[in-house]
């Protein structure tokens, strides 16, 4: 069958960046055939990044959020503000809330993450999570309440742009938890953790290590936050980034490997079947660029990504033209906005973590800073901190970062 | 192949330049440069550019 005989239809599960995109790249793939798009929340595909930072402080309107879909997508289907409940692989049918069943011929899976929640006892009013448009524009009204005290649980990079963002609206108390010694080290390792405590310190950002929550005091709404090494921390509004769990429910049931995301072989398909495939946050596949074994990576260049190599992938099956591509070797690319400053990373720094170098600028002060995370003595992730100039030193690192060869896993 | 960059919008993220280094590029200061009328041979790599940008200020017209 050629390209422009295609006919039944694809099921895209999760209308977000992944799932525009994934619309997207099944027709420059050669995709004619119809497609419809499944999300539960009521608007079109919109951009994340800027709820923690834009949006929070009251610079962006939601008609800047609102990503542009290509051409080629016009003739979609859209089914918004629906939630597919279960799947049957199977059969290729997907039921949603309202009890209609969708057939199809290809399903993506693009459902994405949502956030973890402490269980800890205590109050829930005036606790807050970001990931939708309507969480930020909820904790953009409790910040800019008069005399708010904010505390933020998980010094990851969401927590630390809110803690960011809180300090320029003027909030006067703002505090960030976390278990480990130093911010945002998980991913970026000590030495640029010691860096980025010193810049938000000194931008007034105070900061509780090395203690996690023990519980939240308050009868019907949230006074303050104990800490599991017995102090208390007076708080209105408590902010939690603590991580996320995988939207994957709804697939239960269907033999699949759904411990963290959606588990998918190097072209992306779930389990085996060549008619689904998952894309963004919520798969978990495995990049030849580096060992091979699966994991998520929540970075916003992912979407795009998996989206191009899924529908690849896809669009052959669907043709029957059995096209192998090439193995799947992804450069991931993060950035992140806090303060006056910008964070960017390329490549996989926590997979370089043991051997890491100062590749330019001193990490004393606050001047540009880029550093170098190397396995086998090879660059495997840059991160610049600083600005514009730190991007372009950064720049500069790219040839060695694809210079290393993709394994075949 | 016609480029477009909305420099209002641009914040000068280079992820273009690691997405398409043949097309967009940093001054000394950071600040984007690009060539506005590249190779179609190239369309690939600035479709790749278009979609990476943070502020989706890159416009591919033909
Ligand atoms: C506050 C915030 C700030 C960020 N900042 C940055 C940044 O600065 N830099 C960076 O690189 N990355 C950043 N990211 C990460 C980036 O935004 C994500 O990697 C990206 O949004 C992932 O897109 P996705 O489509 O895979 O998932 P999502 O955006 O989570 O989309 C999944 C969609 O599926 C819907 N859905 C879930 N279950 C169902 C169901 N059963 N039926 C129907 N629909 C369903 C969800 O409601 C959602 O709309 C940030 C993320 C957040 C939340």
């Amino acid at each position: 069958m050629t390209a422009s005989e295609s006919t039944g239809r694809v099921l895209v599960v999760g209308a977000s960046m992944a799932g525009l995109r994934a619309a997207e790249q099944l027709r420059a793939a050669g995709w004619t055939g119809a497609i419809t798009l499944v999300g539960d929340e009521p608007h079109m595909p919109y951009n994340r990044p800027p709820l923690s930072k834009e949006v929070l402080a009251g610079k962006a309107p939601f008609a800047s959020l609102a990503f542009r879909p290509r051409p080629a997508v016009a003739d979609a289907a859209w089914l918004l503000g629906r939630r597919a409940v279960t799947a049957r692989l199977p059969e290729r049918t997907v039921v949603l809330d309202d009890g209609t069943s969708l057939s199809y011929d290809g399903l993506v899976v693009a459902t994405g993450m949502r956030p973890r929640r402490l269980t800890c006892p205590g109050p829930l009013p005036g606790r807050h999570t970001v990931r939708t448009l309507d969480d930020a524009q909820g904790l953009r009204e409790a910040l800019t309440r008069p005399g708010a005290r904010v505390v933020v649980v998980g010094a990851g990079f969401i927590g630390c742009e809110v803690a960011a963002t809180a300090v320029a609206l003027g909030v006067r108390e703002v505090t960030v938890v976390d278990p480990l010694p130093l911010p945002m080290t998980g991913p970026l390792g000590p030495l640029l953790g010691r860096a980025l405590l010193r810049r938000h310190e000194a931008r007034g950002v105070r900061f509780a290590l090395g203690t996690g929550v023990a519980g939240f005091t308050g009868d019907d709404r949230v006074t303050g936050v104990e800490l599991s090494d017995g102090r208390v921390l007076a708080a209105d509004v408590v902010v939690e980034s603590v991580g996320s769990v995988a939207n994957t429910e709804w697939l239960d049931g269907n033999g699949l490997d759904l411990t963290d995301g959606v588990r998918t072989d190097a072209l992306l398909r779930a389990g085996g079947r060549p008619e689904a495939v998952a894309v963004g946050d919520v798969a978990r596949f495995p990049n030849a660029r580096y060992d091979g074994v699966p994991r998520r990576v929540e970075h916003w260049s992912i979407p795009g990504d998996t989206a191009k190599q899924a529908a690849r992938t896809l669009v052959a099956h669907l043709h029957g033209t059995g096209e192998e591509p090439a193995p799947f070797a992804p450069l991931p690319t993060f950035w992140s906005d806090q303060h006056d400053f910008r964070l960017q990373s390329f490549g996989a720094p926590s997979y370089g973590a043991d051997d890491v170098r100062v590749l330019d600028g001193t990490t004393d002060g606050d001047g540009d800073l880029v550093v170098g995370y190397h396995r086998d003595g090879l660059l495997v992730g840059v991160v610049a901190l600083g600005g514009p100039g730190a991007a372009s030193a950064a720049a500069r690192h790219r040839p060695a970062l694809l210079a290393r060869p993709a394994v075949t896993a | 192949m016609k480029v477009v960059v909305d420099m209002n919008k641009c914040q000068d993220h280079g992820q273009c330049v690691f997405a398409s280094p043949d097309v967009f590029s940093l001054d000394a200061d950071g600040r984007l440069l690009y060539v506005p009328d590249p190779d179609d041979a190239l369309r690939d790599e600035v479709e790749e550019a278009a979609d990476v940008c943070p502020l989706q200020a890159i416009r591919i017209e033909d």
